[in-house]
């Protein structure tokens, strides 16, 4: 793993809740080698959005973390806060959700953009605007010179997401973390901002990380999947090997809960039954035991590992891991 | 046009237009939309997010009024109704909003939350009022006992929904508007959902038009399907046929956008196809020709009517993939 560009080890992210603690990351493992794109994917609350703040260094004030986060050859649980703002923005960018909050709604693009290139690269300020226009026309907005003088509310959602990629991708990142970057756009635009963000990542020789809900955004578009249930990895494998041979339970389940247009309508969809455990009320074994139709024996009462498969590469934290099943 | 659905259709909206002013201009909600939907069908209605669809469904309901158009529900004009004529029949009828947490209001028990469209329609009998609240509570997979006391806080999303569900229940309505029922609830429980509306709509024979941005979410639950584009209906159609062969490019684009969980099926490169133009001012014409890549001058000058290209399937272009 020490050639990895970024590697999380054993991280531990805690909470304290006036219901008590709150284990939002619980020992996780990750690393992304250069130039790689890693899929982190769960439902709401599994902890990726967390986990991915501990990367940026982003928690809450009161969250604990604990592990490290080695990135380009430095611990930044270690760093100084002024290092860290160096850092971030330069070699280690992120996008996010809803690019309404994350560009400042007072400040032209143009702006936002030149403010950024400037305080991390050496330019004067006629270099950072035609930077600038570039960018701009990279991330596919038509007639970027005269979107430096508009405001985020005057472009619409799609157009702010490629504004907001724009400054991300500004100073050249060694890594882009990509947290639900279409969540909020429609279905056409999503598969535009999609292809936007993979022709960057390979044009660049970028690594990426995706974190989405949407098992169908990873598949076509990462190296790499991380399942994530209740703070855990519970399956980490290359993305082809993942999806031609799930083990975790809960990973198959997931996909088939998915609606597909090749089913016929009023087929019953094969629901995942109850909720994700309080993450306050942490289980004693496998979370995902209460709802998992191959849960028995000590599934209940000890925590399963990640372990690996037939390859090294594929992982899974399961007792009863599909495809090892006698006679299924 | 014939878009007979039914000789007798439960629902039927004919040339529909809503239009909001906002600062002076006009937004091109819904322009001239026609619709059938009969008894026991389930429609969806699907299309990107400003193209209408909600608004549509609550114009039906007269929550929005329309400047013209009529909306007949089970033979009743309900643009004409007022007062307690409109409210008697607004009791056939019931709304599913997308966010379940924001439509329950968080001071008041589940209980009462549930039994107030009972208290509205003037059911004064208190224990009439919990029976039927216990009984659509339990058709929602909800122990009466446990929950009629307790704030909505308490509950999940997917949990709060099931409440939404048994207050839009508890009237015996006929015919339910399911605006994004299940966009804000994880993939998991969104199975759950989608199953128990299912189970509802058999339980009590109820039609639905089922409102969503997600094709394949539409597709699990309807019957027939309408796509809609900036105002306008595009394509209507029996689901499968629908998904299977689109004639409408935009139906095509929509499906073709959407990402499949599998990693060998490649994401086809998106077609540059750009953004929705705004609809305060769509474009002359066919209003999804600027995106579309077989547009041509016909287009722009000519609206196109929805025509039969297959059995039961309407599409509303020039240029009709089949």
């Amino acid at each position: 793993m020490s050639s990895a560009l970024l590697s999380v080890e054993n991280a531990v992210v805690d909470l304290p809740t006036p219901r008590g603690n709150l284990r939002a990351v619980d020992h996780v493992d990750l690393a992304v080698g250069a130039g790689r794109t890693l899929g982190i994917v769960g439902e709401s609350g599994c902890g990726k959005t967390m986990l991915s703040r501990a990367v940026l260094q982003l928690l809450p004030k009161k969250a604990k973390l604990s592990g490290r986060v080695m990135f380009d050859g430095q611990d930044l649980t270690t760093l100084s806060a002024e290092k860290l703002r160096k850092l971030r923005g330069r070699s280690l960018a992120v996008v996010f959700q809803d690019p309404m909050t994350s560009l400042n709604p007072v400040l032209t693009i143009g702006t936002q953009l030149i403010e950024t290139i400037q305080e991390h690269l050496e330019l004067d300020l006629a270099e950072a605007r035609q930077r600038s226009i570039e960018l701009l026309a990279a991330v596919g907005i038509p007639a970027p010179e005269q979107r430096l003088a508009q405001y985020p509310h005057q472009l619409s959602g799609g157009m702010r997401q490629r504004v907001a990629i724009a400054v991300a991708l500004s100073c050249e990142p060694k890594l882009l973390i990509a947290d639900e970057p279409t969540t909020a756009l429609d279905v056409t635009i999503q598969a535009q901002i999609l292809d936007l963000l993979a022709r960057e990542q390979q044009r660049r020789h970028m690594a990426m990380i995706i974190i989405t809900h949407d098992l169908g955004v990873v598949a076509g578009r990462t190296d790499e999947v991380a399942v994530m249930y209740a703070g855990r990895v519970v399956e980490r494998a290359p993305t082809p090997a993942l999806f031609k041979q799930m083990r975790m339970p809960y990973t198959e389940a997931l996909l088939a809960a998915l609606p597909k247009l090749d089913v016929a309508p009023h087929t019953p969809l094969p629901a995942i039954s109850g909720r994700p455990p309080d993450p306050t009320r942490p289980l004693k074994g496998c979370s995902f035991s209460p709802r998992c139709r191959y849960s028995a024996g000590r599934c209940a009462s000890e925590k399963p590992q990640l372990c690996s498969a037939e390859t090294p590469e594929h992982l899974y934290a399961c007792f009863h891991p599909i495809a090892a099943r006698v006679g299924a | 046009m014939m878009l007979q659905a039914a000789p007798n259709p439960l629902m039927k909206v004919e040339n529909l237009v809503v239009e909001y002013s906002v600062g002076g201009k006009t937004i091109h909600a819904v322009s001239d939309v026609s619709l059938e939907i009969a008894r026991g069908e389930t429609l969806g209605l699907v299309g990107e997010s400003g193209c209408g669809k909600s608004t549509l469904g609550r114009a039906v309901l007269q929550l929005r009024q329309a400047v013209s158009g009529k909306v007949l529900f089970d033979g009743h004009d309900l643009t004409t109704l007022k007062g307690e004529a409109l409210r008697q029949m607004r009791r056939r009828v019931q709304l599913i909003f997308q966010d379940p947490i924001a439509s329950l209001n968080p001071r008041r028990r589940i209980g009462d939350i549930v039994a107030e469209p009972l208290v509205i329609a003037g059911v004064k009998d208190p224990d009439e009022r919990r029976r039927r609240v216990a009984e659509v509570l339990s058709a929602v997979g909800l122990d009466p006992t446990l929950v009629s006391g307790r704030l909505p806080h308490e509950f999940s999303g997917g949990q709060c929904q099931r409440i939404c569900i048994a207050r839009s229940l508890v009237l015996n309505p006929e015919f339910v508007i399911c605006d994004e029922p299940v966009s804000a609830l994880d993939v998991s429980i969104r199975a759950q959902i989608l199953n128990l509306l299912e189970e509802m709509k058999a339980r009590y024979g109820l039609t639905l038009l089922f409102i969503a941005h997600d094709l394949a979410v539409v597709k699990a639950v309807s019957d027939r399907v309408a796509v809609m584009y900036l105002g306008r209906l595009c394509e209507v159609g029996p689901s499968e046929q629908l998904f299977a062969r689109p004639a409408h490019p935009y139906t095509a684009l929509l499906i073709e956008a959407i990402p499949v969980p599998d990693p060998d099926v490649r994401p086809t490169q998106s077609v540059p196809v750009g953004e929705p133009p705004s609809p305060i001012a769509p474009p002359s014409g066919c209003r999804f020709r600027t995106r579309c890549p077989r547009a041509d001058a016909r287009c722009a000058s000519e609206v196109p009517e929805l025509r039969l290209v297959a059995t039961g399937q309407f599409a509303a272009c020039h240029h009709p993939l089949i």
